[in-house]
């Protein structure tokens, strides 16, 4: 299944490598401050409805 | 036009990007994976770059993106300082970090393909070192938006730096045309006639193009909805401290 990639093989899995993992990361880092904001709001949200 | 400024009203924009964003984060990842999956192990080499033509997939939509990333951040800067629509503030300050990431892979990609092919990994090329200070200008917008405390001072102070930013994300695409000189070849898709790339790379490159616009799109949609909440939990906050 893995193609040949002759002398340059290093090279380009370094790249495929290096490029998922920055994008995987950007990815993760959205999702997860995203998830984080959406929770503070929801708790800032209930508490003010039950002081209120 | 008209109804194009509704999308400006956070209510509406949430409502509408609801369901873009998950139909958008779905085709992007489609995209991106089948078009990065053909490119990997369904071209054949390149008679002069031999295998190493295989990190044009990842190389070229990114400098894409990144370059066009910073021209939306543009569009959306010049709303604000026009108009004054908050979201189009928080939509630039969203496709920040994302532009920047996009800028760092199209850095890696062509350093890690350089080494093989011009025997190093870095020249101080126009186009090189123009994408080198546009990273620097992604950087700076995100600490600058960081920096300032008040939201609106840093939405108008994060869009002169767009402005003036613009000047390298234009010299970035045009570099190796203006000036004609350095390691780094001409556009690798023009409709100029000419040397012509095969459809062997043409498909799979379009693919990964399309899957990462679509990535962006699905980030900055993401990145903007949070950006709102995080806008509201501030004025809640406030609100909050004034009625003691």
């Amino acid at each position: 299944m893995m193609p040949d990639l002759g002398a340059y093989a290093t090279e380009i899995l370094l790249a495929y490598a290096a490029s998922l993992t920055v994008l995987g990361g950007l990815v993760l880092w959205v999702w997860a401050r995203s998830r984080r904001v959406r929770r503070d709001l929801r708790t800032l949200e209930t508490r003010l409805n039950r002081t209120s | 036009m008209a109804s194009l400024w509704e999308y400006a009203n956070p209510v509406k924009f949430m409502k509408v990007s609801g369901w873009l964003l998950p139909l958008t984060a779905v085709l992007a990842a489609v995209s991106v994976g089948v078009g990065l999956i053909w490119g990997f192990f369904f071209t054949p080499d390149d008679f002069r770059q031999g295998s190493t033509v295989k990190i044009i997939f990842l190389h070229v939509p990114s400098a894409f993106l990144a370059i066009n990333a910073w021209v939306m951040m543009l569009v959306a800067s010049v709303i604000w300082l026009v108009r004054r629509h908050h979201v189009s503030a928080l939509a630039a300050k969203a496709a920040g970090p994302i532009g920047a990431t996009m800028t760092l892979i199209a850095l890696m990609t062509g350093a890690i393909w350089g080494q093989p092919m011009w025997g190093t990994w870095w020249v101080w090329d126009p186009r090189l070192t123009s994408f080198l200070i546009l990273f620097l200008f992604y950087i700076g917008y995100i600490a600058l938006w960081s920096a300032i405390e008040d939201p609106d001072t840093a939405a108008d102070l994060t869009s002169v730096l767009c402005l003036v930013g613009s000047v390298f994300a234009v010299l970035s695409r045009y570099a190796a045309i203006f000036w004609n000189q350095g390691l780094h070849q001409g556009a690798s898709l023009s409709v100029a006639p000419g040397e012509r790339m095969n459809w062997a790379y043409k498909g799979p490159l379009y693919l990964c193009m399309a899957g990462f616009f679509l990535l962006f799109l699905a980030l900055v949609l993401a990145g903007t909805r949070t950006e709102i909440r995080a806008r509201r939990i501030k004025a809640l906050e406030m609100r909050e401290r004034a009625n003691g």
